[in-house]
């Protein structure tokens, strides 16, 4: 019986990419969770697009600072060789390339590495874009983290956004839940290309679960990720 | 003789009037000027059009401004309320009484930096290929799509500060200065509330905002 990874096995697999040195910027919920699974070894610094360039872990006790904090509004501290700037700064660090990785949420993906996750369409609720848009246009590689599939069991992984696009051909690499998958850019029409399947899912399980062409690595393995509390 | 220093709320927003654009610097909890906020919600004007990072924001610091329908327009990059419910804004927006242009994050930084460094216009990738892009100018860079973006400009900004002295030099503390910096070059008339006034001039290194950007500053002390 297959088991879906959890939200911190997710972000756990996601952060083992992260290599040392990288300049990284975290998106709300899941992405954000990275930060506390990266492998300790390595010296990475998180950006936080409302000024920070060197977050470190979340404030405690006598360490919190009412005024300073990260993009999700929480009460954060800073990593040796941290700075601070204001908005505009921080925007054109993104915008001018200068972020290694993007790790963000996502709607849905398509095939063609378009990225929707910005407006679902809630009824009575207005829009929400934040830097989500800068971030995917300008970060050098963009990583999603998101569930393979909706409740309903429809896909997340299309061949053509629905919801509005957050930025086009941006993404490169997603995590779900069931699989590791990078977008197939060599195929006509796009695609996924498996490169991890959790253990007792099968490949045709998989392809199943995909709203979009799927093929398998040549080196295609078990995506096998901890047991975090 | 220069002194920027003001004694209390009324002098700092006095001759603020209706129809007034605001810009309201501040990101999630961090650099917020609620003072001046509950002080602009106290005067009871109407007609006006906020430029501000999240509505939410202005709707916590005093939900006068929503209650009794005061905003007719806003500029931002959060249009949504916290959790499931249906805010006062989002209401008002559904009912037609209030209009939201709803801009990326990064291309409203630069909007208003762009507004305050005398720059009319400017291309970006930000938003290319998206919804938001659709009947806009665009123009191909090296095979590459770009939307042209225009500046901000306001009547006003209202902005939190650690420090000043009596010349209107600021300095920030963590994540305070967010959208306060440009916001402060792109507003007629800047208004800045402070931790501190400092007695001393400030170490002229230590200056974040130069002083030429901001006409009062009002000490008042954060409330969490």
């Amino acid at each position: 019986m297959a088991a879906p990874l959890t939200r911190d096995q997710m972000a756990w697999r996601a952060a083992q990419d992260l290599p040392d040195g990288a300049y990284v910027n975290l998106g709300l919920g899941m992405p954000v969770l990275a930060a506390s699974h990266a492998p300790r070894d390595r010296e990475i610094f998180y950006h936080s697009e409302n000024g920070i360039l060197g977050v470190g872990p979340v404030a405690q006790g006598l360490e919190i600072d009412p005024e300073l904090v990260d993009a999700g509004s929480q009460r954060v501290t800073l990593r040796d060789g941290a700075s601070v700037f204001d908005s505009a700064a921080s925007f054109a660090m993104i915008r001018g390339g200068h972020i290694d990785i993007t790790i963000l949420g996502g709607f849905q993906v398509a095939g063609n590495g378009d990225l929707a996750n910005w407006d679902a369409k809630v009824p009575n609720k207005g829009p929400l874009i934040g830097g989500a848009m800068d971030l995917a246009a300008g970060a050098k590689a963009v990583h999603v983290i998101m569930r393979h599939n909706n409740s309903d069991g429809s896909a997340r992984l299309v061949s053509a956004c629905s919801y509005p696009l957050t930025a086009p051909a941006c993404v490169k690499r997603v995590y779900t839940d069931l699989a590791v998958l990078d977008v197939d850019v060599d195929r006509d029409g796009g695609g996924f290309v498996a490169r991890e399947i959790i253990p007792g899912l099968s490949r045709e399980e998989l392809t199943t679960a995909t709203g979009a062409p799927l093929i398998f690595a040549p080196d295609c393995c078990d995506l096998l990720a901890p047991n975090l509390a | 003789m220069i002194d920027k220093r003001v004694d209390d709320l009324d002098a700092a927003l006095a001759g603020i009037a209706a129809g007034a654009t605001i810009m309201i610097s501040g990101f999630g909890n961090a650099g917020i000027p609620a003072n001046l906020l509950r002080g602009l919600g106290s005067m009871g004007l109407s007609g006006l059009t906020v430029i501000l990072n999240a509505v939410r924001r202005l709707e916590e610091s005093d939900p006068v401004f929503f209650a009794d329908e005061r905003v007719d327009h806003v500029i931002t990059t959060a249009f949504r309320g916290p959790g499931q419910e249906t805010a006062a804004f989002e209401q008002q927006w559904r009912d037609g009484k209030l209009t939201f242009e709803i801009v990326p994050q990064g291309t409203f930084a630069e909007r208003i930096r762009a507004g305050g460094a005398g720059v009319p216009a400017f291309y970006t990738p930000t938003a290319a290929g998206t919804p938001l892009a659709e009947g806009r100018e665009q123009r191909d860079f090296n095979g590459q799509a770009r939307v042209l973006e225009t500046a901000l400009t306001a009547d006003v900004a209202l902005l939190r500060a650690q420090k000043a002295d009596r010349y209107g030099n600021l300095f920030f503390h963590g994540t305070q200065s967010n959208f306060g910096t440009a916001m402060a070059t792109a507003a007629r008339l800047t208004i800045a509330e402070v931790e501190e006034i400092s007695a001393k001039t400030l170490p002229p290194e230590q200056v974040h905002l130069p002083g030429v950007y901001v006409q009062r500053i009002l000490q008042a002390a954060r409330e969490d």
